[in-house]
């Protein structure tokens, strides 16, 4: 995001189109949006783009460089590097993204990291913990994407992709996803 | 997948790059344990949390596998003959039994599902102390790794605390088998905390912490989970596995079989 200050034509050009490109698991935000374009470079013979995968195991990292490819064609040359370091975190997803998020029916994730803090630096410490968690409700309420109930419920920790767990709200009785806090 | 793998076993003798490809190897062969539940689990919902686990374990096994291929290039780099960095599918796929490094632990058979809980408690406590370390790694890529895995990790701690307190804390039929998987799995449990020459290595380069560094974190973690599941915490047993040495169970090999019959069948077959 970086680029977006530098004022070069060619490279506006390049993240509004990235700007439209969705992810491929969760289509209602754009790449730019999740968080995960982390530069965009201007080459000799194109254009460098790099990505920071959310997580490990995601069975998209490989689809989302291709789709890159294939909406940059027209810049020339694409190289799509992967950055590993710093980690994504979900505090990297825009405000855009959130809202968009919740009007799709996926609750946005709560901040990782305090106000102060810098996202993702990657050496903030994680101390071996256990979270005491006597009732998911309680301990960290999720509110409904729908109708903004906070009494909702975890159904099931992990869902269908590995970045979303599983809630049911008590107040409309919907059923919904929510977006893990990474 | 590369569509140009060669037939040829690669092995790694270079001690930073056995650091790494054992908790690769370690990260994998639990995925592929895992990856056994798809279809089978007892309920949906275990299914999905099984498989989004081994997910999480293989994208961190595909990361040090590929970095332990390049460590050892880069110790042949002077030698006559060096050939090119093993990739990570020739590293899963290619190579023999003894050449694989994760400790015994993770290859047992799944069992019940009490017995598949514990062990990704088992391996997550170990997995979460070590991988914080790593994050100080003197090899930037490992602590890159790292840094992301820690996180990952943490929900997969959480989720087997939750199960074994449940199950160990539940019916009769749910204590018995969660205490008949703590005396089958806790002879393996030394294994992950004896440190050896590679380990010396890795301590003097700063590439990682010595294992035997992170019992007191390990056991500080097991405890509680064990006294919320009223289960009594085993003695320890004096024979230590030497998986990372190369030394299997009688079960590495017929899961091998099955993770890379297809590879060895149809050499450089891709999806």
């Amino acid at each position: 995001m970086q680029a977006h200050d530098q004022g070069c034509g060619r490279l506006s050009a390049a993240w509004e189109v990235l700007a439209q490109v969705p992810d491929p698991e969760v289509p209602a935000i754009s790449l730019v949006e999740l968080g995960i374009v982390r530069d965009l470079l201007e080459t000799a013979d194109g254009v460098e783009v790099v990505l920071t995968p959310t997580y490990s195991g995601c069975p998209a990292t490989e689809a989302i460089e291709q789709q890159v490819r294939e909406s940059l064609s027209r810049f020339g040359t694409v190289t799509v590097t992967l950055r590993r370091a710093p980690a994504w975190t979900t505090d990297w997803i825009t405000p855009e993204g959130r809202e968009k998020l919740r009007a799709y029916g996926i609750a946005p994730p709560g901040r990782v990291h305090r106000e102060g803090g810098e996202a993702g630096d990657g050496v903030q410490a994680v101390p071996i913990r256990l979270v005491r968690r006597p009732s998911a409700a309680v301990a960290d309420p999720v509110a409904c994407p729908r109708c903004g109930s906070a009494h909702t419920e975890r159904l099931s920790a992990f869902g269908s992709t590995a970045c979303k767990s599983l809630y049911r709200c008590l107040a409309c009785r919907e059923p919904f996803e929510f977006f893990k806090p990474l | 997948m590369n569509a140009e793998v060669k037939m040829l076993a690669p092995v790694v003798t270079d001690a930073g790059a056995q650091y790494v490809l054992r908790i690769g190897d370690a990260c994998l062969v639990l995925s592929h344990r895992l990856s056994e539940w798809c279809g089978h689990a007892p309920m949906l919902e275990e299914d999905l949390a099984l498989g989004n686990i081994a997910l999480d374990l293989l994208g961190q096994a595909r990361a040090l596998l590929t970095r332990a291929g390049q460590l050892q290039a880069a110790s042949e780099a002077q030698a006559p003959g060096h050939r090119q960095a093993a990739d990570e599918d020739q590293l899963a796929y290619l190579r023999e039994e003894r050449h694989f490094l994760n400790p015994v632990l993770m290859e047992l058979p799944r069992g019940d599902f009490a017995f598949t809980q514990l062990r990704n408690l088992m391996a997550a406590c170990w997995l979460l102390s070590l991988w914080d370390r790593l994050r100080d790694s003197s090899d930037a890529e490992v602590a890159a790794i790292a840094a992301k895995a820690v996180k990952e990790v943490q929900y997969h701690q959480q989720h087997a605390a939750d199960w074994v307190v449940r199950l160990g804390d539940g019916t009769e039929e749910s204590t018995r088998r969660m205490q008949a998987a703590l005396t089958q799995l806790w002879p393996y449990v030394g294994e992950l905390f004896a440190s050896d020459a590679v380990d010396a290595a890795a301590v003097a380069s700063g590439l990682g912490p010595a294992w035997s560094e992170l019992r007191d974190d390990w056991d500080a973690a097991m405890a509680a989970v064990l006294a919320d599941a009223g289960l009594p915490r085993p003695q320890d047993t004096p024979h230590v596995y030497a998986g990372r040495q190369g030394v299997h169970s009688e079960h590495m090999g017929h899961m091998l079989a099955t993770m890379q019959h297809l590879q060895r069948t149809y050499p450089g077959g891709v999806w």
